[in-house]
């Protein structure tokens, strides 16, 4: 007992009234998990599964689909940093501005930094074409991204 | 796609390769197909599982652009389906070229039994033919997982069909596998992809019966697994549990190596861990092999091991099993006539000088209807006494004493199947799961399909995660709560009026009685459960068009326990929920023969089907029958005989199979009964701890070395057959029975089992027309109006009760508290039980060696808060201590009991709870309070464990 704190119990209860049943429920409490503790170990999926009354197995099936969701083998930096490489910023650059992003940072895609601050990702498409290159600070998008300003902006506090 | 002009008539008809197929709507064009006798390859689809549709292998051309998985589509009107045609042969050869791809060849499925589904069609398509296509030759395989002490796991061999997953989902409702990751790296996982020996498996192998390659196979228990064309299959039944359930038994050199299950109205095919990997005892070394007798030089009698000689809970050496080098000193070999000579000599003796009532003997519900019957034939007709009993004593004597009293018949009114058919199940006092596994699965099946489960227990158990309804009673309260449900079911009108009016008497006292004492505010404060929840409880059960009720020994094993089942069946009563499909009275039957052993009149006020000594039309019957005179008292009961042993008052004892210096109530006692014979002939297979006290052993063969038949929970009479010969000398039961009875001048000549059989059944309503020839491969349940073409009656007592006036009788029983209950010295509530991988007194379960080795060692249940009082930790060895001794064993934390209760399993020689317990009885039942007595703990110091 107790990788969830009971607020975070409490808003994963929170969602039970808007889907119809507590299965459905899973992504959200997934999601809820991660963007708080920056990853779902096994003592968390456990606990959700007590939660959601769902068989620990279930819930590791979902969470080990998404390759979004990060167990206690690989936890996410406090920021994660999404550069997209996908066609358009592909393009316009975009493919260059995440080797220089793994460069200044000392990852490769997928890592996390030595001081656990930021995780860096490629994606694929964030939607925003018109913006290429575009980057993605944990929820938020940046459009039109340069070597510079991306690095300005991993620094923002 | 959808043919819009399609007739709405339930029949099909279409063609498959030609041949004209009519079936039902709804049909798939597998199952068409496989009708028609059209072998269709499948990998992932199996018939009892729900098609999935996920490999494809199963595809034939319907004439459609693409062609269609046949395990999913349903069959249509006019349908031409082709399954050979070049097109769907060359789709099935290039999957079974890449799945084949990363399959090592062979797998360890094809090289044990030979029949990976995966190779089988690599072979077909030329494919595993080293010329035909290389495969990738790996030396190291890091996907294994060995951890499972029965089942191995190769991830490599995996096809991601999902039959394991479904097995274990579906069939056995255990959840445990899943899939974890996706595309290349998708892989099964159990639990939280954890290794499966760590994980939530029971162990039930269902998964591996079901995976078509070798990725999940059974390890070796005995010999290594070969095909099974090369091994000897016998049909027989499980060993072990009331259930029942049917087996496939394979030999090879007189050597068991493995067991799978058979197709039956019981188990379709299901097993336990128990009857799937628990059947080594029968090779084990310890075996007795020789008669023995008891050296001069063993005499004044006692207990011979250590552990045995003294239960102060000192262990002195590890295992649980007796120590064979410290007791076997004090017998020597004998042949089979001096020792049956000696026998007779002593009884006869006994017999003279202290008259007949003098001896007594104890069978077995592990032993057959034959064997059962015999030996109580040999104790009223050759003994000259009715001192005969066995476990049902201690498992169910209340509960039949109760139903005796008020529906005027013991066995279960319904059988557990019939479940599907319910609205409410109710099971109170049973973990199911454990003791009667795979009855559970069927329970927890139809949760899933949305019948209701009320779990009442004073454990949460694992039934309770498929319960939508749950009272964790205080223990030895169950009186208190079930009067308030009934006391609501009455006062809010919710019982059934034509039933109570027609079927019962005995109303207008319990309702004086319930209305009176039992508001559910009342009950709440006895048992702790909140008046809201009671009166939707009652309110659950009041509404149900069908309840069906499952017991075990949480109701049975209390001074109450035939209290705690009349309530049970008021409840059924008042409800009206018997002699319907859905509805019924089912107290689960513990041992394999427990309704067989008691049909056979192995108890002491009843002679075969229930018929009483006392009755002198009967009486004479059997006189006659046998040949003799017999005697008209009712006989003594199991705890009533230990304690005459310690009076004097009994002074020889014949025990077969069974073992009461474990399973008895008050250990310590006992102990000095046994020693206080002046002689006990014990026959069994293992020298056991009882035995320590024998002056004759006897070397008797298991359930897998002769043939007799069974009856499970549900009635059912099922042949067991012989599946290996006995080791040494050791020989059938039933032969030594006989052979003592004619040397005590009561002569006994049958040919074989059947003749038994035959005899018994003719002196039964019961049983009558039965025999070993209409028995068939899944046998028949009793009554059985006509053997030769019916299955037998699942449903009993639709019109009327086997009673004087044909009512069913309402029985009022004010709550009374436990006997012992707990004060400031012993402050805890000590409940006692099983464990899914052990029986009874461990004789059998710990010495095999996948049961010993999932389970090995004995255990408290206590739950954490009162562990963080006592400053204990989990794991740590403690004391447990009553007024009647104390053992030491391991803590184990668990919420599942309530504070303020622990709970032991009774297997365990080295901690045996039964040192523990108190030797109180139920008056009308006899049976010993089990399942409540007052405790205290304490921490071992390190010198006192050293
Ligand atoms: S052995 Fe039984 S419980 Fe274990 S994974 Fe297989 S099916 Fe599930
Ligand atoms: S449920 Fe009972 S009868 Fe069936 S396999 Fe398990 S122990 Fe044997
Ligand atoms: S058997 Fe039909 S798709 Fe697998």
């Amino acid at each position: 007992m107790g990788a969830l704190s009971e607020e975070i119990r409490e808003r994963i209860r929170a969602e039970f009234p808007k889907y119809p049943n507590k299965r459905a429920v899973t992504l959200n409490a997934l999601h809820i998990v991660q963007d708080a503790q920056r990853q779902v170990s096994i003592e968390a999926m456990r606990e959700i599964a007590e939660l959601l009354e769902l068989h620990p197995a279930e819930v590791h099936d979902t969470m080990s689909f998404y390759g979004f969701f990060r167990d206690e083998k690989a936890p996410l930096g406090k920021k994660r940093v999404w550069v997209c490489r996908s066609i358009s910023c592909m393009l316009r650059g975009g493919e260059e501005l995440l080797a220089d992003v793994c460069h200044d940072l000392g990852v490769k895609p997928g890592e996390t930094t030595a001081d656990g601050e930021v995780t860096l990702e490629f994606a694929e498409c964030l939607g925003v074409c018109e913006g290429a290159p575009c980057v993605l600070v944990n929820d938020e998008c940046y459009p039109n991204m340069t070597a510079e300003s991306t690095r300005e902006l991993i620094k923002k506090p | 796609m959808i043919n819009r002009t399609e007739s709405t008539s339930q029949t099909i008809t279409l063609t498959i390769d030609g041949q004209s197929v009519s079936v039902p709507r709804g049909t798939t064009i597998w199952s068409a197909a496989q009708a028609a006798g059209i072998e269709i390859p499948v990998l992932c689809h199996s018939p009892k599982l729900e098609p999935v549709g996920v490999c494809r292998m199963c595809v034939v051309d319907v004439g459609e652009r693409v062609l269609a998985p046949s395990c999913m589509r349903e069959c249509r009107d006019g349908m031409a389906v082709d399954t050979t045609s070049p097109k769907v042969e060359q789709h099935r050869r290039v999957l079974t070229r890449l799945l084949l791809e990363e399959h090592l060849v062979p797998c360890e499925r094809e090289k044990t039994s030979g029949d990976c589904e995966l190779e089988a069609l690599g072979r077909r398509y030329g494919l595993t033919d080293p010329q035909g296509h290389s495969l990738p030759e790996k030396a190291t395989n890091p996907l294994q997982d060995f951890s499972s002490p029965v089942i191995a796991v190769d991830h490599q061999a995996c096809i991601l069909c999902d039959r394991c997953i479904r097995a274990c989902d579906d069939i056995q409702s255990n959840h445990v596998i899943g899939r974890s990751g996706k595309g290349h790296n998708a892989q099964i996982a159990f639990d939280l992809n954890s290794p499966m020996g760590e994980s939530t498996c029971v162990s039930c192998g269902e998964c591996v019966s079901y995976c078509p390659t070798g990725a999940l196979t059974p390890k070796a228990i005995t010999l290594p697994i070969i095909p099974k064309s090369e091994m000897k299959a016998t049909d027989t039944v499980c060993p072990y549990c009331g259930v029942g359930c049917s087996t496939t038994v394979y030999t090879v050199d007189n050597r068991i190596v493995m067991t799978e299950g058979r197709e039956s109205p019981v188990n379709h095919g299901r097993l336990c861990v128990k009857g799937r990997y628990g059947w080594d005892y029968t090779m084990h070394p310890h075996r007795l092999t020789k008669p023995l007798i008891r050296k001069e030089s063993a005499y004044p009698k006692g207990a011979l091991s250590s552990e045995v000689k003294e239960t102060s809970g000192q262990r002195r050496k590890p295992g649980g099993i007796v120590d064979i080098d410290e007791v076997m000193p004090a017998f020597r070999e004998a042949t089979w006539d001096e020792a049956l000579d000696l026998v007779a000599e002593k009884l006869n003796g006994i017999k003279q000088a202290y008259g007949n009532n003098a001896l007594a003997g104890f069978g077995s519900a592990k032993c057959s209807n034959e064997e059962a019957y015999l030996f109580q034939k040999l104790v009223r007709a050759g003994f000259g006494t009715n001192n005969v009993d066995h476990c049902t004593r201690l498992c169910h004597s209340s509960s039949v004493a109760a139903l005796m009293e008020t529906i005027g018949s013991g066995a279960v009114t319904n059988v557990f199947a019939d479940v599907e058919n319910s609205d409410v199940i109710l099971i109170t006092g049973s973990q199911t799961t454990a003791n009667h596994p795979v009855a559970a699965t069927f329970m927890k099946e139809a949760t899933k399909r949305g019948v209701k489960l009320i779990v009442v227990d004073i454990r949460r158990h694992d039934m309770v995660d498929f319960a939508t309804h749950f009272a964790q009673i205080k223990p030895g309260t169950d009186v208190a709560f079930y009067n308030g449900v009934m006391h609501v079911l009455i006062r809010d009108g919710l019982i059934d009026e034509k039933f109570v009016a027609q079927r019962t008497c005995g109303f207008d006292e319990l309702k004086k009685l319930l209305l009176d004492d039992y508001s559910p505010e009342k009950s709440a404060a006895i048992c702790g459960i909140p008046a809201e929840t009671i009166v939707d409880i009652a309110e659950t059960i009041g509404r149900a068009k069908s309840m069906l009720i499952f017991w075990g020994m949480g109701i049975s094993q209390h001074i109450t326990g035939t209290d705690n089942a009349r309530c049970l069946i008021s409840l059924c009563l008042l409800t009206g929920n018997v002699g319907r499909p859905g509805t019924g009275l089912h107290p689960l039957r513990g041992q394999n023969n427990v309704q067989g052993a008691s049909d056979a009149g192995l108890i002491p006020l009843a002679y075969p089907d229930y018929q009483l000594v006392t009755r002198f039309d009967i009486r004479q019957k059997f006189e006659r029958a046998w040949g003799v005179e017999l005697d008209h008292h009712i006989g003594l009961t199991v705890v009533e005989i230990m304690k005459g042993a310690l009076a004097k008052s009994i002074r020889g004892m014949y025990i077969l199979g069974e073992n009461p210096f474990i399973s008895d109530p008050n250990i310590n006692k006992v102990r000095k009964a046994l020693a206080s014979l002046d002689f006990l002939v014990v026959q069994d297979i293992f020298l056991t701890e009882t035995a320590e006290f024998a002056d004759v052993i006897l070397p008797a063969s298991t359930f897998f070395e002769k043939t007799g038949t069974y009856t499970n929970t549900d009635r059912r009479v099922q042949l067991g057959r012989k599946v290996v010969d006995g080791p040494g000398e050791s020989r059938e039961d039933w032969r030594i029975i006989c052979e003592i009875s004619n040397r005590l001048g009561m002569s006994m000549n049958y040919a074989s089992p059947a003749d038994i059989f035959a005899e018994f059944a003719s002196l039964t309503e019961s049983y009558r027309g039965l025999t070993y020839e209409n028995l068939g491969p899944t046998g028949k349940l009793w009554p059985c109006r006509d053997p030769e073409h019916e299955d037998g009656e699942k449903i009993l007592f639709g019109d009327t009760f086997p009673t004087l006036d044909g009512k069913g009788k309402l029985v009022p029983c004010p709550y009374l508290p436990a006997a012992e209950v707990p004060d400031a010295v012993y402050p805890y509530v000590l409940s006692t039980g099983r464990v899914l991988e052990h029986w009874h007194t461990g004789s059998m379960t710990r010495r095999s060696q996948a049961l010993n080795a999932i389970e090995p060692e004995a255990f408290v249940v206590i739950h954490p808060i009162d562990l963080a009082v006592l400053n204990i930790s989990d794991g740590e060895r403690i004391r447990v201590s009553s007024r009647r001794g104390a053992i030491e064993l391991a803590v184990r934390a668990e919420e599942s009991v309530e504070p303020g209760c622990i709970f032991i399993p009774f297997h365990f020689r080295e901690a045996a709870a039964n040192v523990l317990t108190i030797d109180v009885l139920d008056p009308f039942g006899k049976i010993p309070e089990f399942k409540y007595c007052a405790v205290k703990i304490e921490p071992v110091t390190e010198s006192a464990s050293a």
